[in-house]
């Protein structure tokens, strides 16, 4: 059903943890859903120098998130913030349709934690304003492949 | 990773060797159409006869009470919509609960789509309905009570008798999906007040994509696959003659060897959940603790996703079951977790394991023993446990 992508950082994920003193902590998602996750940036300037995850949910959920981070550590805030869910699930050699919304849980947690820390450090970030989460329709995205 | 453990039994069961050893001659040497007059046939007829007898003698029934399907999802189907229409005139509600197979509830739905009533009954914390609850149901439009025997998820098995009695008191026709309780269970139609029964082989030991129907004589009821005059003219299609012989042996062999099988079930059961309870935390047992299937075991763990646990479970060579949305891709947990009471992010960390004869004491001891280190590294990725943990 996955690929071994998936499987490779469902069973050893990359960043997992907290940061101390984080610049910017998103989390996104609901436990009735079945899933959550919670992102935090440490950000130097322009550059995300660390990035950790907690994730509850399934395992492509867990990948999505392991992967999220691996794309965005030591990148640019903007890098960050163009990240889509589908780089994540083309780097993870694609998600079974059903899965997709893990990979859009995974980009928004990004987005949620980099609007912490524009609200904390009062710097603006292009495109960010226009976020909008919609959790309850996450799971009715039109299937791709 | 070594051999696979398997205890999913309650999906389906390996077929045994008796069983494949009957059923192999009626696939390439027997193979004629019972419904033929040459001698050749003749062994298919008395082949689908002996089976029939088996079946018959497994649930206390008259042989002519057994009727062949294509497994139990049409079993069901054919119970409930059978007798429905047929019944349409004297009444249009059936009673069923929250907590039956898909096979019952969406057959319900779409009766309720065709002009009849469905009430729903609640379960309690442990699954059981509550017969009150059930006699309060019954109105003059009531035309047939569904309850299943014994529930698959959870493992609860239902006051059958006594849900017998009170539809015969009140003169409802009474059907029970034993789909998982047939070859677990001693079943006696008539000592049970059950009117109509459905089961299936692949969960005893036999082959898939056969089962029965067990329709007390005199029971009206509609066909629901029309056709040749197959089976007594209330089944059509050619006999899956392979599959019913593999039935009955299925089903004789399950009744033959019932105590020895379900005192090792208990056993072992009893083993897994005391050995889970001991070494995990935030665990709960889903189902009731002793009126339950021989080899069912339902966890709850707490702050984790049971598609996680199933894969982790996986990757160690343990074949498990969860009633987890991500498995299904749908948005809702198990809608029997739900009608337990349990909240919704509790119900996503199921995990089932339904243990078979097969099954040792060192797998169950490996199962529980990975589940810690699973349950540990899965919560220690959590932000839910992370609050738990904080709050302490």
């Amino acid at each position: 059903m996955y690929s071994e992508k998936v499987m490779e950082h469902f069973m050893q994920p990359k960043n997992v943890g907290e940061i101390e003193n984080a610049d910017g902590i998103g989390e996104v998602g609901n436990a009735k859903c079945g899933d959550i996750m919670k992102m935090y940036l440490k950000i130097e300037g322009e550059v995300i120098t660390d990035v950790k995850f907690k994730t509850f949910g399934c395992g492509s959920a867990i990948a999505s998130s392991s992967m999220a981070t691996e794309l965005i550590k030591g990148k640019t805030v903007t890098e960050a913030m163009n990240l889509t869910n589908k780089a994540v699930a083309d780097a993870l050699d694609g998600l079974p349709p059903v899965k997709m919304h893990c990979s859009v849980l995974a980009e928004q947690a990004i987005k949620s934690a980099l609007i912490d820390y524009s609200h904390k450090s009062g710097v603006k970030i292009e495109g960010l304003e226009d976020v909008d989460f919609d959790d309850e329709h996450l799971h009715d995205l039109p299937e791709e492949d | 990773m070594g051999k696979m453990i398997y205890m999913d039994h309650s999906a389906t069961t390996p077929v045994k060797k008796e069983v494949l050893d009957e059923m192999l001659p009626y696939f390439s040497e027997y193979y004629g159409n019972p419904s033929s007059i040459y001698q050749l046939s003749n062994q298919s007829k008395i082949a689908i006869d002996t089976a029939r007898q088996r079946v018959a003698k497994a649930l206390g029934a008259k042989k002519t009470e057994i009727y062949f399907t294509g497994g139990g999802s049409e079993s069901d189907n054919w119970a409930i919509k059978g007798v429905a229409f047929k019944n349409f005139d004297e009444g249009n509600h059936i009673i069923t609960t929250k907590i039956e197979h898909h096979a019952v509830l969406h057959t319900c739905e779409y009766l309720e789509t065709k002009g009849f009533e469905v009430t729903y009954l609640e379960v309690d914390e442990y699954g059981m309905i509550n017969l009150e609850d059930l006699e309060n149901a019954i109105k003059d439009t009531t035309i047939l009570i569904s309850i299943m025997f014994a529930n698959n998820e959870i493992g609860t098995i239902q006051p059958i008798k006594e849900i017998g009695a009170i539809a015969k008191k009140h003169g409802v026709l009474f059907h029970t999906d034993a789909v998982q309780a047939v070859g677990s269970v001693e079943i006696d139609v008539k000592d049970m007040n059950i009117d109509l029964l459905s089961l299936s082989a692949h969960k005893l030991y036999g082959p898939k994509g056969v089962g029965a129907l067990y329709i007390r004589q005199g029971i009206k009821i509609d066909p629901l696959i029309t056709g040749g005059a197959q089976e007594r003219n209330k089944r059509a299609g050619t006999e899956n003659i392979a599959g019913i012989v593999g039935l009955g042996k299925a089903i004789e062999l399950a009744y033959d060897n019932l105590n020895e099988n379900n005192s090792k079930l208990i056993s072992l059961r009893e083993r897994l959940i005391k050995n889970i309870y001991e070494k995990i935390d935030y665990v709960r047992l889903n189902g009731h603790p002793s009126e339950r299937l021989p080899g069912n075991v339902n966890f709850c763990f707490q702050f984790i996703e049971g598609e996680a646990l199933l894969l982790s479970l996986d990757m160690m060579g343990i074949a498990g079951s969860s009633g987890s949305a991500c498995t299904s891709g749908s948005l809702d947990p198990s809608h029997v977790l739900l009608a337990i009471g349990l909240p919704h992010e509790i119900a996503h960390g199921s995990l089932r394991l339904s243990l078979g004869t097969a099954n040792t004491e060192e797998e169950v001891d490996y199962v529980a023993d990975s589940l810690v280190g699973i349950v540990d590294r899965l919560r220690k990725m959590s932000p839910l446990y992370e609050k738990v943990q904080g709050g302490n």
